[in-house]
């Protein structure tokens, strides 16, 4: 079985975000970019079958939709264990428009991984379009992924317990946190492999993205914490009416 | 003149501090408190390829420069020095020592299993007698035609316990001075050496640190690094570039501690408002902050001119003599920052500044650096 793993270059998760004058688009300028955490899980999981399940998995692929900068965090894959890198060339537009990128590599793989969302525009859209896109099965916030003697299982959170399913390939699998306990750090044979590892870069298709982003927003700042003592309950269910206005 | 650090040798960086940040962070503490040696950390850090990283990929090391080595060292050093002392010690003494100045048989058999980190290796130069003034050496390395004997005690050992593989400087003629010391290359399991007891230090307290006596210890001819009589000049070129990762370590400890100094100085309140909004304490953030980018700066610069080739050694000791200075200065000012909590285990900047002390002190103390450098400026 061939394994993809859609990658998507994300800002580090303690960057401090800014926008550009107009607030329309997000500034990049010092930010640096990881591979999106679940993403990382995704592939972690796929090294640990490929160890661990004899030839069941012939290869297992890293794909991202974006530019040059998108790069690196495709080598570092590659470092991980990837053992080739897809880059389609082209500015993730929306997740209409990624997914339809995607969708073209997609299609020559059996068993594809997608995050449960980007940790930066947190669409949660991907993977399930990109399904669409195939006209293949999708299952989300799946937390395991196994294959038994060919066959692939998955388990997926539910309210108060978990379920397992079984399907068939191909299909797009949506993960979230428990489908790896923690990404792998690249060893020192990883990064000097990944030196010859190919990285190919494809045209992007033609399409259009369905939507447009106006304007950015941040949140207001977080306001002090009060402490009321708790001798003081008076006090307190009068700050609780008259200040916070939640009772 | 480039100041950017290549794609890879940031991933090496991101590297090392994910494994400290991950994995050091949680035990460090405990180790520290029980003096306890890093024997799970060095298997990982071993399978990641941080033992031999600089060794060249044809002896199975990583083939990683000086620069990447450098930003490893100081990313492990901010968490645990302890454990930056034993891959220093291996890369840039051992390791290094052996393939440049040792012969194939040698590296095949020795340099091979130090580089993929199933061996550790040590370096044996101090003596009770003989520390600054290294070429006082009162180890003997007895020629014995196709063996030599070596009789003696070498002091402050790192790796001393954990190490299997040592490179032992002795005396074959004492009549020659320092032109009559040897190198060897030394199996610990080998008749005859015996430890003391593991000393109980102020800082980097779970790194292994051990005298070791050596009675009647055969060692075959093949074993000597270099001609006869290169022992010294061997021991120094080593130390040359072993001072390289000591100041990564200092740079390391320091920049530490001024993470966290800041982190703190951001919290903390007195008298109204967060410690950071009174000028004395921003200030000494500051002037930390230009020590610690100073130091690295040298740090990098020597190991530039080591990677391009270059001499080194005069540039190895102003950073391990700048560095581990400053390193000494940033930690106590972290401690007076972070006040009383400063002082307690808990908030790590007091074992920072116990690490700290330590890099002023081994692979040459910070008078022997001034030494070293004032006597390459001095010269004709
Ligand atoms: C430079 C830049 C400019 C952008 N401009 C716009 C814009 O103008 N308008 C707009 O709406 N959005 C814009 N985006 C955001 C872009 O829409 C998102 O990257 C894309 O929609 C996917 O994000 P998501 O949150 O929907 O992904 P999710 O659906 O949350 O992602 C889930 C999973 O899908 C996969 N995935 C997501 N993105 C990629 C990718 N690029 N390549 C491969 N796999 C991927 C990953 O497996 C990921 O875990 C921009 C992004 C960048 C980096
Ligand atoms: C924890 C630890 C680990 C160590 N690990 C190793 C190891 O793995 N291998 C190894 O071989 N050694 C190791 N050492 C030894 C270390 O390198 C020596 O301690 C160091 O070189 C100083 O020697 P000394 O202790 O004999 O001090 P001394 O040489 O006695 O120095 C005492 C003081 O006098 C000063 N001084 C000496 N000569 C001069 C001078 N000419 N001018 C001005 N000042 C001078 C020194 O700077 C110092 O302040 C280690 C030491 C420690 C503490």
């Amino acid at each position: 079985m061939k394994v993809l793993i859609c990658i998507s270059n994300v800002p580090d998760t303690t960057t401090k975000i800014r926008f550009n004058a107009d607030n329309t688009a997000f500034d990049t300028a010092g930010i640096q970019w990881i591979i999106n955490p679940w993403d990382e899980l995704a592939l972690t999981r796929a090294l640990e079958l490929k160890e661990t399940t004899g030839d069941t998995i012939e290869k297992i692929t890293v794909v991202a939709v974006g530019l040059k900068d998108a790069e690196p965090t495709l080598r570092k894959a590659l470092a991980i264990g990837a053992d080739d890198a897809v880059r389609i060339d082209a500015e993730p537009k929306d997740a209409f428009f990624v997914a339809e990128q995607l969708a073209q590599v997609a299609k020559d793989y059996d068993i594809i991984l997608c995050g449960i969302e980007a940790s930066d525009y947190n669409g949660s859209a991907v993977g399930g379009m990109l399904s669409e896109f195939l006209n293949i099965p999708s299952v989300s916030s799946v937390s395991k992924l196994n294959i038994e003697n060919g066959d692939v299982k998955v388990n997926r959170e539910i309210d108060g317990g978990s379920e397992t399913l079984s399907t068939e390939v191909p299909f797009v699998a949506i993960v979230q946190k428990g489908i790896a306990l923690e990404p792998r750090i690249p060893s020192m044979r990883g990064i000097m492999m990944a030196r010859k590892k190919p990285l190919n870069v494809l045209p992007a298709v033609e399409t259009e993205a369905l939507t447009e982003f106006v304007s950015y927003e941040l949140p207001p700042a977080k306001s002090a914490c009060k402490i009321v003592d708790t001798e003081n309950v008076k006090e307190l269910v009068d700050l609780l009416h008259n200040e916070a206005k939640v009772i | 003149m480039d100041f950017e650090f290549t794609e890879e040798q940031l991933m090496i960086r991101q590297a090392a501090r994910d494994y400290a940040e991950r994995e050091l962070i949680q035990d460090v503490l405990e180790r520290d408190a029980k003096a306890e040696f890093p024997t799970r950390h060095i298997k990982n850090l071993a399978d990641l390829g941080f033992m031999g990283m600089i060794v060249d990929p044809k002896y199975d090391g990583g083939g990683m420069d000086t620069i990447s080595y450098v930003l490893a060292i100081e990313e492990i050093s901010k968490i645990d020095s302890s454990v930056s002392v034993i891959l220093s010690v291996n890369n840039s003494l051992v390791c290094y020592g052996i393939e440049k100045f040792g012969i194939e048989e040698q590296k095949e058999k020795y340099l091979k299993p130090l580089a993929r980190g199933e061996k550790i290796g040590a370096f044996l130069l101090s003596e009770p007698e003989a520390g600054s003034d290294a070429s006082k050496q009162r180890t003997i390395a007895e020629d014995k035609g196709d063996y030599y004997l070596i009789n003696g005690t070498k002091n402050w050992i790192s790796n001393a316990n954990s190490a299997s593989i040592y490179i032992v400087i002795a005396h074959t003629h004492p009549e020659k001075g320092h032109k009559g010391i040897n190198a060897f290359i030394v199996e610990k399991n080998s008749p005859g050496i015996s430890l003391g007891p593991h000393e109980d230090k102020m800082g980097m307290r779970s790194s292994d640190t051990h005298s070791v006596m050596f009675t009647d210890v055969k060692v075959p001819k093949e074993n000597r690094i270099g001609e006869d009589g290169f022992g010294f000049k061997f021991a120094m070129k080593a130390l040359e570039a072993g001072r390289i990762g000591i100041a990564a370590q200092a740079v390391g400890i320091a920049s530490g501690a001024l993470d966290r100094a800041i982190q703190y100085a951001k919290e903390r309140k007195a008298f109204g408002t967060e410690i950071a909004n009174h000028q004395a304490i921003a200030f000494k953030i500051s002037d930390m902050a230009v020590k610690v980018e100073n130091a690295r700066n040298l740090c990098l610069k020597a190991a530039w001119l080591k990677d391009q080739g270059k001499p080194f050694a005069t540039a190895s000791s102003m950073a391990k003599q700048y560095a581990a200075d400053i390193a000494m200065e940033v930690t106590t000012e972290a401690v007076q920052i972070h006040g009383g909590y400063g002082y307690v285990k808990e908030y790590h900047v007091e074992r920072l500044m116990r690490e700290a002390k330590l890099t002023q002190i081994y692979e040459g103390t910070s008078e022997i650096q001034k030494i070293v450098i004032s006597r390459s400026l001095l010269s004709d």
